[in-house]
């Protein structure tokens, strides 16, 4: 047994600690430079753009992955579970595919569907008597929000679906019987039944979406830095402007936050170990 | 419900359903259409487009690269997750959970973005700008931790009475691993190739940050590059070749969901 152990756990190891330093040299790069020089840090703090993209940043989360993902796949998960059947297979089937075409196709679609003078959004738009709109250039944040919502709600979708497969039947049942209307329902059966799994999705997509570059693939950030989320603001300093040092310090306040989350979802996770 | 409740739900529904499909009808009509543009023309099914693809070189080679670097990564990730989670899950020493949980933190907390800059200074100094080595292994680098995690609760599940036997037998070391271990581990290892594969085709940012010369850029890039060019965007070919790309996913997708269930992919994509 020793043989095999140092007979295989040797190379293991060495292949897990190449995976390993090609991290955490990204990890220490991405952090060493700022101790280097604190200007770095000092500079993106008082930098407006870096507060544009963060605002940006955080609308964009707040309105693509929790009103749109989680809320709207809650929504979707509810509706669902009361009709099961076609309509099921055909919304859950439409939002995988969504969920599951490689990125840069996404967005041409969405370029496509967007388009001001081609675009069936417009097409449908003006046949029903209202001026075609410039998405992309008017409504950046919105464009971006709306895509990204319709990208990633298959996610919270197919979790809170399972999630509410494994509340048995005769809980809501017996709760219809005692005549309890849909909102009492929801928030004394049900909610407190799939309470932890809401928190991990929210957790998850939230870190997720914070960290999305596809966007750039849309707007490229413009017009004029109007929908200039924080990775777009990292790749155009840095591989636009070439401040690579500048640039990483900047990925090290991402990390540090993206870090927050982590130790967000452990927490949660425990406490769900923990009550379960 | 009341009847006018259903019926709201109900439009409720079409309408989501309509937002859901109406973009992807693009993908599915105009790679077929005789006049291709931004918008939706239903002309008689013809397969010119796809000819164009096939003639522009630059389109090919890019189909070449990708599949260069999914496949190479995947054989990379393979290879290295399972001999690395079969230590993992077999050995006993102190600090394993530590390097478990680093792990964890690690693949969750390091993503694409935020990594973009170190990792490009990286390569620039390994000289691995503008090569397709470079992007498989920073890829695999990337998915090692994922890998492991499931792998590992794979071998974790496998009665180490096999290992004994085989070792009464008197088979030793790799060889344990390979004629043993690693066929009994096989549906892990399908479920990491898988995702694996499929997240690196699609992916984007990491080839855009790290090649620079169009003969080496994935297919990804090569389609991001043709519709930003100077002049008009060749329409028909970019929605052909869009579709071809999509394709290997999309039926990797549905034959998997179908053999192992819808939820496959929750939770371990992004």
């Amino acid at each position: 047994m020793v043989l095999i152990a140092v007979f295989l756990v040797f190379p293991a190891f060495w292949v897990l600690y190449l995976g390993l330093t090609d991290q955490a040299l990204t990890g220490v790069k991405a952090v060493l430079p700022s101790f280097i020089g604190f200007k770095n840090f000092q500079f993106a703090l008082g930098d407006s753009f870096f507060y544009n993209a963060l605002k940006i940043s955080f609308l964009f989360v707040l309105g693509s992955a929790w009103l749109g993902q989680a809320l709207l796949g809650l929504i979707l998960a509810l509706i669902l579970y009361e009709l099961k059947g076609v309509w099921r297979n055909l919304v859950s089937g439409a939002a995988v595919l969504a969920w599951i075409i490689p990125e840069v196709v996404v967005a041409y679609l969405w370029i496509a569907f967007l388009d001001k003078d081609f675009g069936m959004l417009n097409q449908i738009l003006s046949s029903l008597g209202v001026s075609r709109i410039n998405w992309l250039y008017q409504h950046p944040v919105l464009s971006i929000v709306v895509f990204n919502a319709w990208r990633g709600t298959a996610f919270s979708l197919l979790l809170f679906s399972s999630a509410l497969e494994t509340i048995p039947p005769s809980f809501i049942e017996s709760a219809k019987v005692m005549g309890a209307n849909i909102p009492q329902r929801f928030f004394h059966v049900i909610f407190p039944q799939i309470r932890a799994i809401l928190l991990t999705d929210l957790i998850l997509i939230t870190l997720w979406t914070f960290n999305v570059f596809t966007p750039f693939l849309l707007t490229g950030g413009g017009p004029s830095f109007k929908s200039e989320i924080l990775p777009i603001y990292i790749w155009r300093t840095s591989f636009k402007y070439f401040k690579l040092g500048y640039g990483s310090s900047v990925s090290a306040i991402l990390l540090l936050i993206n870090f927050g989350f982590a130790l967000l979802y452990l927490l949660a996770q425990r406490r769900r170990k923990r009550y379960a | 419900m009341h009847k006018s409740g259903k019926v709201l739900v109900m439009l409720f529904l079409l309408l989501l359903v309509f937002w859901f499909i109406l973009p992807l009808l693009w993908l599915i009509i105009t790679p077929f259409s005789k006049e291709p543009s931004l918008g939706i023309s239903i002309t008689a099914p013809t397969l010119n487009n796809f000819a164009e693809v096939a003639k522009a070189r630059s389109a090919l080679m890019a189909f070449k690269n990708s599949l260069i670097i999914s496949i190479g990564s995947v054989i990379l990730v393979v290879t290295l997750a399972s001999t690395a989670s079969y230590a993992l899950s077999r050995s006993r020493f102190t600090g394993k959970n530590a390097i478990i949980t680093l792990l964890l933190i690690f693949s969750s907390v390091v993503t694409g973005v935020a990594a973009m800059v170190p990792i490009y200074a990286l390569c620039q100094r390994l000289k691995l700008i503008d090569s397709l080595l470079g992007v498989v292994l920073v890829f695999s680098a990337g998915f090692l931790p994922t890998a492991i995690f499931i792998l590992k609760d794979f071998i974790d599940r496998v009665p180490t009475a096999y290992e004994e036997a085989a070792l009464v037998d008197g088979s030793r070391g790799a060889d344990l691993f390979a004629r043993i271990v690693f066929p009994l581990i096989g549906p892990g290892v399908a479920v990491v190739a898988v995702l694996c594969f499929v997240n690196i085709w699609s992916n984007f940012l990491v080839p855009f940050v790290l090649i620079r010369t169009n003969a080496k850029a994935p297919i990804s890039v090569a389609i991001y590059q043709f519709f930003t060019e100077v002049g008009i965007p060749r329409i028909g070919l970019i929605s052909a070749y869009s579709l071809l790309y999509a394709l290997p996913v999309l039926i990797i997708y549905f034959y998997v969901s179908k053999k192992y269930g819808f939820g496959f992919f929750g939770g371990l994509k992004g």
